[in-house]
């Protein structure tokens, strides 16, 4: 990764590779959620290089750890996402396949 | 008590303290603003999300993410659950997050494809590339995650290529024939087909076009669950006379390579409709509502004292069309709203895994993303 800053390190841009809006745009809203952030924009440079420039600025914290803490907020949310959506699916089949055996009992008798 | 105190006690009141600054909430016309997307008769308004973490700070409202009210706000609600297909409610969740796993169940999830195909003979009207085109495209089923990709260096073997064998003959005098997906034939040993070697004729071992350690049938998760394909796909014509042999080798990729490689048919979510009406429609009012409505929305209660009044009975049925709000009075008597964090997301696999495994799949890839960003930050 690329890292780019001008003596203060409370600004500064991370040009990540492979990666597109996919990856940008969720950091882009976890950024813009960390009241440490003063801004925080991404922009993909060309559209024929899988490549996005990240900028961010802070109110003091290097914002490498800012950018560092997103992500892991990130990945805490897609954690929780998952946990969610399996327990719901699990719950889903549960009920079904309760729903579908008293509907066969029902048949039966 | 000191001068300071009886001041704040007596008469002085902090201007956070007058009734009509808010503290800890947004006033309603903003809160609207913020969670919905107003779709009025001209064209959708505020559609943007409010992402800024100081966004409200001049009110005292706070926008920041917290990971407890992130934790205690979503939720998700599993609407149909078929073999593959599935609709489920995901809520709590900002747009650039569901977007990011619809896109990544489109592009970025691998499956096995087609890649390579050895035609050995085809004299069907279909052309050797338009046919390797049509095969590649042929869904295969199987897990993808026992499999490795396969790198320019690589030789295929056991781990990272599947092959099919297709040999198929209209014999003359026959009525013309159709190939189908059904009848390629899963090759466990690898390739059968010698490959063309000028230099070395004392070489005892002939060598084929896969070096396959050993036969994939031998391996646990294929040896009682044979690999397959999407049967009932029509890959060519044949005349009678007209004859194709071919061998074809699947690898695993994703879809932003190539859409063959897509694990989904498609992927989308959208946003859960909200129809208000504003005010009390009753009588011909309310026929004329239903009636306008080309999702049927709108029902019509009988009222105790014999009056009618039209209700919104399905919401969710709502396409936006806003054909109930295009006349101005109209407008004024229903507002069409969309929740901004409410998706309603669909998943159409096209076989090879479940769909709820997809999107479990997909939400790892982009933790993966994420763990990526946070190694090469460390």
């Amino acid at each position: 990764m690329e890292h780019a800053s001008f003596g203060d390190e409370r600004n500064a841009t991370f040009g990540i590779t492979e990666e597109d809006h996919t990856l940008a745009n969720s950091l882009r809203f976890t950024l813009n959620q960390d009241p440490r952030v003063i801004f925080c924009g991404y922009s993909i440079p060309h559209p024929s290089d899988a490549k996005v420039n990240i900028r961010v600025q802070t109110t003091g914290e290097p914002a490498r750890e800012v950018l560092k803490d997103s992500c892991q907020d990130l990945m805490l949310m897609c954690q929780h996402v998952r946990g969610s959506f399996d327990k719901a699916v699990a719950d889903f089949k549960k009920n079904n396949s309760s729903n579908k055996q008293s509907s066969k009992d029902m048949d039966t008798d | 008590m000191s001068d300071a105190e009886s001041m704040m006690h007596g008469g002085f009141v902090s201007a956070l303290d007058l009734p009509d600054v808010p503290s800890s909430k947004l006033p309603h016309h903003l809160d609207l603003r913020r969670t919905r997307v107003l779709c009025n008769s001209v064209a959708p308004d505020n559609t943007d999300t409010v992402q800024y973490s100081g966004a409200y700070a001049s009110m005292g409202v706070d926008n920041s993410l917290r990971l407890d009210d992130f934790r205690n706000n979503f939720k998700v609600n599993v609407n149909r659950l078929t073999a593959d297909e599935m609709e489920f409610d995901m809520v709590g969740v900002d747009p650039s997050l569901a977007n990011a796993f619809r896109r990544i169940l489109l592009a970025e999830l691998p499956t096995m494809a087609i890649e390579k195909v050895f035609i050995a003979n085809n004299t069907s009207v279909i052309q050797d590339e338009v046919l390797a085109h049509r095969l590649g495209l042929v869904p295969i089923i199987v897990d993808p995650r026992h499999f490795d990709y396969l790198s320019e260096n690589d030789r295929p073997n056991e781990k990272n290529t599947i092959v099919f064998k297709l040999h198929v003959r209209c014999k003359k005098g026959d009525p013309r024939g159709t190939v189908k997906s059904d009848e390629l034939r899963w090759l466990p040993k690898g390739s059968e087909f010698l490959k063309e070697s000028g230099a070395s004729a004392s070489n005892t071992k002939a060598e084929t076009y896969t070096s396959f350690n050993f036969s994939q049938d031998s391996m646990p998760e294929f040896s009682d669950n044979p690999i397959g394909v999407s049967p009932g796909i029509i890959v060519a014509k044949l005349a009678p006379g007209q004859e194709i042999e071919l061998e074809a080798h699947a690898v695993k990729g994703i879809g932003k390579t190539h859409a063959k490689w897509s694990p989904v048919a498609t992927c989308w979510y959208r946003m859960l409709p909200e129809v208000v009406l504003n005010e009390d429609i009753k009588g011909d009012m309310a026929e004329e509502l239903v009636k306008k409505c080309p999702a049927s929305v709108f029902d019509i209660e009988e009222l105790a004292n014999g009056k009618k009044r039209a209700t919104v009975a399905r919401p969710r049925a709502c396409t936006l069309c806003r054909e109930c709000v295009r006349d101005d009075e109209w407008e004024r008597r229903i507002s069409l709203c969309r929740v901004k964090d409410h998706f309603i997301f669909t998943i159409e696999s096209v076989g090879a895994l479940p769909p709820e495994v997809l999107f479990t799949e997909a939400v790892k890839i982009l933790e993966d993303k994420c763990e990526r960003v946070i190694s090469d930050l460390s």
